[in-house]
């Protein structure tokens, strides 16, 4: 590694650090009980949203309550997205005359869409209209980061009420979420990236005639638009002439910057952030870095804040970076280290003033490997799935890291709100252990912890482990499947493998060489998105029920404080432990195996 | 049970109004008045017509301009409609190959010339579209495209370090340079 390798990775933790606390304090406030300046400033528009819709701001919901408005507003949401893609053909705002999307692709893109998950099985620039990106996706965008924060606010209020029924109103937190947090941070965000050079209007396509006139083969096509192949099986291509290219154009830049900032991922072009239009300076791509850990850094302190005990938060938020700056590091030392089986050809792989040399396959020359390697560590450890190069051409050991990082169960920061839920459901499992060992009633943040607790904890732990295992082994012994990958050998296993985790995990990203619009994938990655998200999100709010209803358990010389560096280490070991145990073998199956083959 | 399901119907609705229809509309509005440039695609534009755009590369195969980025978008080359990396994995034998061919191409243009080729100027980018090339891209090239425009190699380094752009805010990213700008620089050079 370089040291401006480790100078970029330094410079965004200092300054990721020092925007999380505000962020933290700030999101306190907007979900806080009590009227406060935020709420009082956009009060207006809060409650007209609420008579509109016929809510009861007042109303304190129980979990089950709760988890049914959620699960109701999503199904909406799903159903929504599904029409606008089977009906764009026939709606505005369609320059392109894209037509109407297949119904299992729609589906798997609407369930993609509401998880939070932003698996896309189609480009953006060849199929969406306008209308669809804007009205239903990035609607999307916002509404399934909302319902993610609501649930983790909902859960937090479960650890820092006492002996009541209720968990907050899903209404109000959707609404508050929207409008004080996402809105307001996302309109700045776009301009920022507008004044990069990020795209935003609504023009049809610009062609333009190119510098130099070249030919390329074209490939033949029959009259049903079906590719002509030789009889042995390659495809029948003919010299064409390149005069011109084609700029896509659209209103880019206000969907990037909700798709980061809400952990999406979901790219308006086909190349997501490596597209130039998308991602245009090192600077929109630092700033679309940080978008990404804002909201789940953030929550570590709005957590410690509701609870009324700060450290509890910082020591969520320090376990989170004990595991993320050692992989973010070993992504980027091995893209550094360049592809072994380059070596032995005439090309220069190493780092220089003019150069920054390492396994350029795939990544952008503005990019480089530093800034490149970052952005996969922070897409994978949050549920994010936005990418800046492509994560099939990553080198083996490269590429565990982002594959490892969604299997530990996306709680490295993860998704908003999804990602602190689920690293507190992986804090109830170490308090327990710990509770073993001394043999006492396990606490947490004055809660005992119970059967039911720890039931609820072990599905949310457990679920998406069980799904992309059984998921993966389903996808190997089914040909129409293992027909997909795009590479051979056991990279080709990888991508099945990182295809599931992906999607069950709610990341999106992908080793994009696998064909994943068909059927199958479709259907079976709908199925995993759906069942790992919300099942995660209704165990955890049956585990906030129960707590909200316990009365506060006093600290004891008994009780292990979880603010310490041993609970920060008791926690990411648990955290490792599980992601280890579970996924080493799969993973000694794919890039392991792909290691130890390419260092001969 | 039917209350909850009009919550959620209006909610929908009220959301997809502000945040679907509102915040682009509004954003779009701002966008074009602060930075109309950068918000239309940074267009490069000569006598009122636009021949390209400053992100989005061209493809170049021709020994008298420097070559960008490979790229593996189809059926064409830097195709606009089509952005995406080759996805080879790192131990395909297709990706080898591929940069052997690579190689051989920019070995063929310049005879001459038998330094290793910096890593960025035979593998494929991530967007099919880079723009930019390392400056060490630029400078194994330089040789060659002086040749063949009978220039000096002074006059065409002078270009490349004219359109070398340093890290962002001095730390930010890598060097590159444009290849689109300075090809147009160089034939810029000549019709004078």
């Amino acid at each position: 590694m370089t040291a401006n390798d480790f100078i970029q990775i330094g410079v965004y933790l200092v300054v990721l650090l020092l925007l999380i606390k505000p962020m933290g304090r700030y999101m306190a406030h907007v979900y806080a009980d009590q009227p406060n300046r935020i709420t009082r400033l956009g009060g207006g528009v809060e409650r007209f949203v609420y008579r509109i819709c016929g809510v009861n701001a007042e109303e304190d919901m129980s979990w089950k309550h709760y988890a049914i408005a959620m699960l109701l507003f999503n199904v909406m949401g799903m159903l929504a997205v599904y029409a606008f893609q089977r009906t764009q053909q026939w709606l505005p705002l369609n320059p392109q005359h894209f037509p109407a999307l297949s119904p299992d692709l729609s589906i798997n893109t609407a369930i993609s869409f509401i998880t939070n998950t932003n698996w896309q099985a189609y480009s953006g620039e060849s199929a969406m209209s306008y209308l669809t990106q804007m009205a239903a996706l990035a609607v999307q965008n916002f509404m399934s980061a909302a319902t993610g924060i609501a649930v983790a606010i909902a859960v937090v209020r479960g650890f820092a009420r006492k002996t009541v029924k209720g968990i907050g109103n899903f209404w109000v937190d959707l609404t508050r979420t929207t409008l004080y947090v996402l809105m307001p941070v996302s309109f700045l965000l776009a301009m920022l990236l507008v004044s990069q050079g990020v795209i935003q209007n609504f023009k049809a396509y610009v062609d333009v005639p190119v510098a130099q006139t070249s030919t390329y083969a074209n490939p033949v096509t029959d009259a049903a638009g079906n590719p002509v192949k030789d009889a042995s099986g390659n495809a029948v291509t003919k010299p064409a002439q390149l005069t011109t290219q084609t700029l896509p154009m659209g209103p880019a830049a206000s969907q990037i910057a909700i798709k980061m900032l809400g952990t999406n991922g979901g790219g308006f072009f086909g190349a997501n952030s490596a597209h130039p239009y998308e991602n245009p300076t090192p600077f929109s791509n630092f700033l679309e870095m940080l978008a990404i850990f804002l909201i789940p850094g953030g929550l570590c302190i709005t957590f410690g804040e509701m609870v009324g005990d700060r450290r509890q938060g910082w020591a969520i938020l320090a376990t989170m970076l004990v595991i993320f700056i050692p992989l973010a590091i070993g992504v980027t030392a091995a893209e550094q280290s360049g592809n072994p089986i380059l070596h032995s050809l005439s090309i220069d792989q190493h780092a220089s003033a003019l150069q920054s040399g390492g396994n350029m396959e795939g990544k952008e020359t503005r990019f480089g490997i530093a800034a490149s390697s970052l952005f996969t560590a922070i897409t994978t450890a949050a549920s994010c799935g936005a990418v800046n190069n492509m994560h099939d051409s990553l080198t083996p050991l490269g590429g565990l890291v982002p594959m490892w990082l969604m299997q530990l169960g996306e709680v490295i920061f993860g998704g908003v709100g999804s990602g602190l839920y689920g690293m507190l459901a992986f804090a109830v499992v170490a308090v327990f252990i710990a509770g073993l060992m001394v043999g006492r009633t396990p606490e947490y943040i004055g809660k005992k912890i119970e059967a039911y607790e720890m039931k609820m904890a072990s599905l949310a732990v457990l679920i998406p482990c069980a799904l992309v295992v059984i998921c993966t082994a389903i996808a190997v012994m089914t040909p129409t499947a293992t027909a997909t990958v795009g590479n051979p050998g056991a990279h080709g296993f990888s991508e099945m493998l990182y295809t599931v985790t992906s999607a069950t995990n709610n990341n999106g990203s992908a080793f994009g060489g696998l064909s994943a619009n068909i059927p199958f994938w479709n259907v079976m990655l709908s199925v995993c998105m759906f069942w790992a998200r919300y099942m995660l999100a209704i165990a955890m709010l049956a585990m906030a029920g129960s707590l909200a209803a316990k009365k506060h358990v006093p600290e004891s010389a008994g009780t292990l404080p979880t603010h310490t560096p041993l609970f920060v280490t008791l926690l990411a070991s648990v955290v490792i432990i599980v992601g280890a145990l579970t996924f080493l073998p799969a993973l000694a199956l794919g890039p392991i195996a792909e290691y130890l083959m390419s260092a001969h | 049970m039917s209350r909850l399901i009009r919550n959620a119907v209006t909610m929908l609705l009220v959301m997809t109004i502000i945040t679907g229809i509102a915040y682009p509309l509004v954003a779009t509005g701002v966008a074009q008045m602060l930075f109309p440039h950068q918000a239309n695609g940074s267009l490069i534009v000569k006598d009122g017509k636009p021949i390209g755009s400053e992100l989005i590369g061209q493809y170049f195969d021709d020994p008298r301009y420097f070559w960008g980025r490979p790229s593996a978008t189809t059926p064409q080359p830097n195709n606009g409609t089509a952005s995406n990396g080759s996805n080879l994995g790192p131990t395909n034998t297709a990706l080898r190959d591929a940069v052997q061919q690579r190689i051989d191409a920019l070995r063929k243009a310049d005879p001459g010339n038998a330094t290793p080729v910096p890593a960025d100027l035979v593998t494929a980018s991530g967007s099919g579209l880079d723009p930019d090339i390392s400056p060490a891209a630029a400078q194994y090239q330089v040789a060659r495209v002086a040749h063949a425009r009978h220039l000096s190699a002074e006059q065409v380094l002078a270009l490349v370090t004219q359109f070398t752009q340093g890290r962002q805010l001095g730390l930010l990213g890598e060097p590159r340079v444009n290849v689109l700008q300075l090809n147009l620089a160089l034939d810029g050079l000549q019709s004078k």
